[in-house]
């Protein structure tokens, strides 16, 4: 892009031409002509302004015409155009809602205003962007971000994307707590909202059950001290010592990938459910009642410690392997017997990454929806009651927001204590020169209760998933064992009309559709945005780039369930009324998971030395270029990871998904959910081994599509000086 | 390719509470070798970037060839660069690693890869075109490196520690061959190194720096016979360090007392007092008439010299002396003399 005549071009179709508010059955090509629309609502902003007598579209056409000078270099006209285009087209957009006025003051200030507007569509975005891109340009013409146009719409991109998609949904949502009750003004129902006794009672102590905010913590802490004890085991097994099946127990950590995250809750219940093999079992061999302590804390604790025991694997193997053989062997030398070598040198190396692992594992149980809501029974956790106030008969969005609000502070700070213990990446060993050292193998005593303790559980994890996915395929678990595909079947049957056509007469059809469509959508616009994020994060240094990173992975740290009211409470009205249309389930999905595309792509970029990109600028090549011909190449890798992660992250989440789904945009995850609810495990269950077979396909042929030619020789991707240590 | 003139007036350079260059103004001539020599975070490889574009200055302006490129983005400085790394892309072959600046200038593939087929060639590579690049030794790499930057014929031509990753004996000649390559093409080139032996080798001039700043700038005779301080002369070879007075000062030269020993010495500007001298090692002469008495602590040999480690009462001195001819042997007791030519005062370090 040369300049900033296209920006303005942009701006101005959007303005004169396009349709500025969201059509209600989508833009039409013959819609697209929105200049002289009889209909307000189908008209360019500048016909409505022009024709039906909206003058707030005025200053945005202002800034158009001051925009004239910048065209031809005067940067800082352009700067000006920019910044006034974006805060009308914003400005107007908050101020003027489905009833006029959206506040008081304005009507004092403006006098009463007869019309009103919907949310912004096609046009206003265009515009938005056309301006956005007027005002970096501008910036990057008067010297910031090293004068490189590119790097300045990127930021502004990523600027706009967080605040409108992450912030302003989170600052309205916590607003909520302070909406006044019929019966209490603004303040009196803050209070009354966050000192809840529900929240935080204490009832536990004497007898009775405790406030959700406990219940929660304990999951958390409880969950996270297991599951990275046993992870650790797990990542000890596998890289050091000569176990021989160690390849097979690494596929464990896929498991957490691409599977729903109630699956195991369904295998618990399978197995320790009333009618679940162990209770069946105990009842016909002992006459033993086992009852339903499945359902409750301890419930969610197994299924939560099943479930996230491989993602503390897969973040300790790293760790394991990141510390420095040197030092070990080292510490030998120095007489240290091996038992007190992993005492003294090992362990003390790894305890950051510990800290991390269990950080990990804490979020992860503290935002998780799907165990809780099927074995909570009456004991509820945040994610699960924030729920219930939104969906159940309360309807009540002030207590959700306060539930939210707690939920989101706690989420934060386990993620600013994870900021802490990992510093600004110092894994301590990684000297990222070549370690001769070979790694020490593990004292006896500590590799016996490795094995003794990972390879039961390996084994019991194993189970439990086959017995979810075993129970999709017998007439009813417990009492009818008799192998069938009818729970298959009434999910995803097919039949054949008179004429021959195939009809998708299954259930499950519909949802499974929309989710493949809507992942597929939103994976390589999560890929595309979160490696641009993390080359310009880990490549450019520009004012506020700390705080943009912050933010980037502050999105990360907000729970799903948190996000999802978020989202309804913000997107309900204009400007940006996008409540039960797949735009707003596709953003969430972005946004929720651009972090990880973010993570892989600031991992990925601190392989490739930061002087490949500086030679190929000395080379002449633009900043696009350098993109396009060095980096993405050399990319590659990250870029089939976040494609796989983000698809199959919006294929299995639950939290937020459950929220924003319509009748005609149902996600797969939520259509699970409502039958296992009902009671109908067998379909339910047949559906996720659909889905779980259906995303390891996918994985396989993302690998295939992106990946293959990584498989050549690539291997010294890092330009490291070979010479040198020859 | 018109050698162009290189000029640095008042550029500085901060890290937010870091000076990373002190403001400072410099001119490298055209078609000259200027190297900048300095220790590990002096602002040498920063203020090649700058020239480069890769990092904006926090002040001042930087003319190549007349034109202000302060604000321009590298591409558009007609400047090339060898990275330390080399920075060979690892998915491009050779050829296309030596053709891409072509093409990014707007070059046709074709004419591109003709181009950069006679410039392997130029650099004693011919037909190594279609290899990978980390199938190739580090030599090689280096040569590919230099046929990528020299195929677009710029004004101007920067070396990052070209040689930092090669061998002692590869390091020797590949250093000849640059110094060869910028007297027969007339190329201006800017050259970072730490190692005073390359710097003296290659260049028509020597910036060393020092603290962000430039502590001398010279030929490479000036700065060795001629150090400004104390630093200066230590870092431009070995040099004993010994503490003087100054006792007289008449014209240019001064009247210089180190203990035993009596000098005339051009003053340089010092005033009477307490002064600081550099005694170069080949300066100091091991004989038995010498004034200086000195217990020889080690010698060394080293095959074409050895190397005396002494006792005297104006410090312990460092001496190089021809293998052939007298030698003497640790726990003797000799006399010293120095030769005044390879003795000059200086001020001291800040």
């Amino acid at each position: 892009m040369r300049g900033p005549i296209p920006c303005w071009l942009a701006a101005l179709l959007g303005t004169a031409l396009l349709p500025w508010n969201m059509q209600q059955d989508g833009v039409t090509l013959a819609g697209l002509w929105a200049w002289g629309a009889e209909d307000a609502e189908a008209a360019s902003a500048l016909w409505q302004a022009v024709a039906h007598g909206r003058w707030w579209f005025w200053p945005v056409s202002a800034a158009l015409i001051l925009a004239l000078p910048g065209l031809r270099g005067a940067a800082g006209w352009q700067v000006a155009a920019g910044a006034l285009g974006l805060a009308a087209v914003i400005g107007q957009g908050l101020a003027i809602g489905v009833q006029g006025w959206r506040w008081a003051w304005l009507e004092g200030a403006f006098g009463p205003l007869e019309d009103r507007q919907f949310g912004i569509g096609l046009g206003g975005t265009v515009t938005l962007l056309g301006f956005l891109f007027l005002l970096t340009g501008g910036l990057a013409r008067r010297g910031l971000f090293r004068g490189d146009r590119f790097v300045a719409g990127g930021v502004g991109l990523l600027a706009l994307c967080i605040l409108v998609f992450t912030a302003w949904p989170v600052t309205t949502m916590l607003a909520q707590v302070l909406t006044p009750r019929e019966d209490l003004p603004a303040w009196a129902a803050l209070g009354e909202r966050i000192a809840d006794r529900r929240i935080w009672g204490l009832g536990c102590l004497a007898g009775g059950g405790c406030g959700v905010f406990w219940n929660t913590l304990l999951l958390g802490i409880s969950t996270a001290t297991a599951a990275t004890a046993l992870g650790l085991c797990f990542a000890l097994v596998v890289t050091r010592t000569g176990f021989p099946a160690r390849r097979a127990l690494r596929l464990l950590t896929v498991l957490p990938i691409i599977t729903p995250p109630f699956v195991i809750g369904l295998g618990l219940i399978l197995i320790f459910g009333r009618s679940g093999l162990v209770n069946q079992a105990a009842d016909a061999w002992f006459g033993l009642q086992l009852g339903r302590w499945i359902y409750g804390f301890d419930g969610m604790l197994l299924a939560q410690v099943f479930s996230f025991t491989p993602t503390a694997f897969l973040v300790l193997i790293g760790v394991v392997e990141g510390v420095s053989p040197t030092m070990e062997e080292a510490s030998q030398v120095l007489r240290a017997s091996r038992l007190r070598g992993f005492r003294t040198v090992t362990l003390p190396l790894m305890r950051p990454g510990l800290a991390n692992a269990w950080l990990v594992v804490f979020v992860e149980s503290l935002a998780d929806f799907g165990n809780p809501i099927i074995l909570g029974g009456s004991t509820g956790v945040l994610s699960t009651e924030i729920f219930f106030a939104v969906v159940g008969a309360q309807q009540d969005f002030g207590r959700a927001a306060a539930l939210a609000g707690v939920m989101l502070a706690l989420a934060l700070g386990a993620f600013l204590l994870q900021r802490a213990v990992l510093g600004r990446r110092s894994y301590v060993s990684m000297t990222g020169k070549g370690d001769a050292g070979i790694p020490a193998p593990l004292p006896p005593l500590v590799r016996r209760l490795c094995h003794g303790v990972a390879l039961p559980w390996a084994t019991l994890t194993v189970t439990v998933y086959a017995m979810a996915l075993a129970g999709g395929f017998v007439r009813v678990w417990g009492r009818d064992w008799t192998p069938t595909l009818s729970h298959l079947l009434r999910a995803f049957a097919l039949e054949r009309t008179a004429d021959g056509r195939l009809l998708f007469t299954g259930g499950a059809w519909s949802s499974l559709a929309t989710t493949v469509e809507l992942a597929a959508i939103a994976a390589p616009l999560t890929a595309l945005l979160g490696l641009l994020a993390a080359w310009i994060l880990s490549r450019h240094r520009f004012p506020g780039r700390t705080a943009l990173e912050f933010a980037v992975m502050l999105t990360f740290a907000v729970p799903g369930t948190v996000i999802g009211v978020a989202y309804i409470l913000t997107y309900n009205i204009p400007p940006l009324e996008i409540t039960g249309t797949a735009v707003i389930l596709v953003a969430c999905f972005v946004f929720r998971n651009l972090p990880v595309g973010v993570r892989t792509g600031v991992a990925a970029m601190s392989q490739i030395d930061r002087s490949l990109d500086e030679a190929a600028l000395t080379l002449r090549a633009s900043t696009f270029r350098v993109l396009r011909t060095v980096v993405l190449p050399l990319l590659r890798p990250a870029i089939v990871t976040a494609l796989v992660y983000s698809f199959v992250r919006a294929m299995t989440t639950v939290s937020a998904a459950i929220f924003l789904v319509s009748a005609e945009h149902e996600m797969a995850t939520v259509f699970i959910i409502n039958r296992v609810i009902n009671g109908d495990y067998g379909l339910a269950i047949a559906y996720c081994a659909v889905l779980i077979l259906l995303m390891a396909g996918a994985i396989a042929l993302i690998q295939l599509l992106v990946g293959q030619r990584r498989l050549g020789r690539r291997a010294p991707v890092v330009a490291a000086p070979v010479a040198g240590r020859a | 390719m018109t050698p162009a003139r290189i000029e640095f007036r008042g550029i500085g350079k901060r890290y937010g509470t870091v000076q990373a260059v002190k403001p400072l103004d410099l001119v490298v001539e055209g078609g000259t070798l200027v190297t900048l020599l300095g220790p590990s975070g002096c602002g040498k490889t920063t203020l090649l970037r700058m020239i480069a574009g890769l990092e904006a200055p926090s002040e001042g302006r930087i003319l190549i060839g007349g034109r202000d490129v302060t604000d321009l983005p590298p591409g558009e400085r007609n400047v090339s660069m060898v990275f330390q790394s080399y920075a060979l892309f690892p998915h491009m072959t050779v050829l296309e690693n030596v053709a891409y600046g072509l093409v990014s200038s707007g070059l046709s593939r074709r004419a591109a890869a003709r181009r950069a087929e006679a410039a392997l060639d130029g650099v004693g590579l011919p037909g190594f075109g279609p290899r990978q690049t980390f199938e190739m030794s580090g030599g090689q790499q280096q040569r590919v490196a230099l046929a990528r930057a020299l195929v677009l014929e710029p004004e101007v031509l920067l070396f990052d520690e070209p040689l930092s990753n090669l061998d002692a004996r590869l390091r020797r000649s590949m250093r000849d061959d640059i110094r060869a390559l910028q007297q027969r093409l007339g190329v201006t080139v800017v050259y970072v190194t730490h190692d005073q032996g390359e710097a003296l080798a290659v260049s028509d001039r020597i910036v060393v720096m020092r603290n962000a700043g430039i502590a001398q700038a010279g030929t490479p005779m000036e700065l060795y016979v001629q150090p400004d301080t104390v630093f200066v002369a230590t870092f431009m070879g070995e040099a004993n360090h010994v503490r003087g007075m100054i006792e007289a000062i008449e014209g240019p030269l001064a009247t210089v007392a180190a203990g035993p020993l009596q000098m005339r010495l051009p003053h340089r500007g010092l005033p009477m007092g307490p002064c600081d001298l550099i005694l170069r090692p080949e300066a100091v002469r091991l004989a038995q008439d010498g004034p200086l008495p000195a217990a020889v602590r080690r010698a060394t040999y080293m095959g074409a010299q050895i190397e005396y480690r002494l006792a005297t009462p104006i410090g312990d001195l460092l001496a190089i002396m021809p293998s052939a001819g007298p030698t003497w042997q640790a726990g003797d007791d000799a006399r010293a003399a120095l030769r005044p030519e390879g003795v000059v005062l200086v001020r001291a370090d800040m």
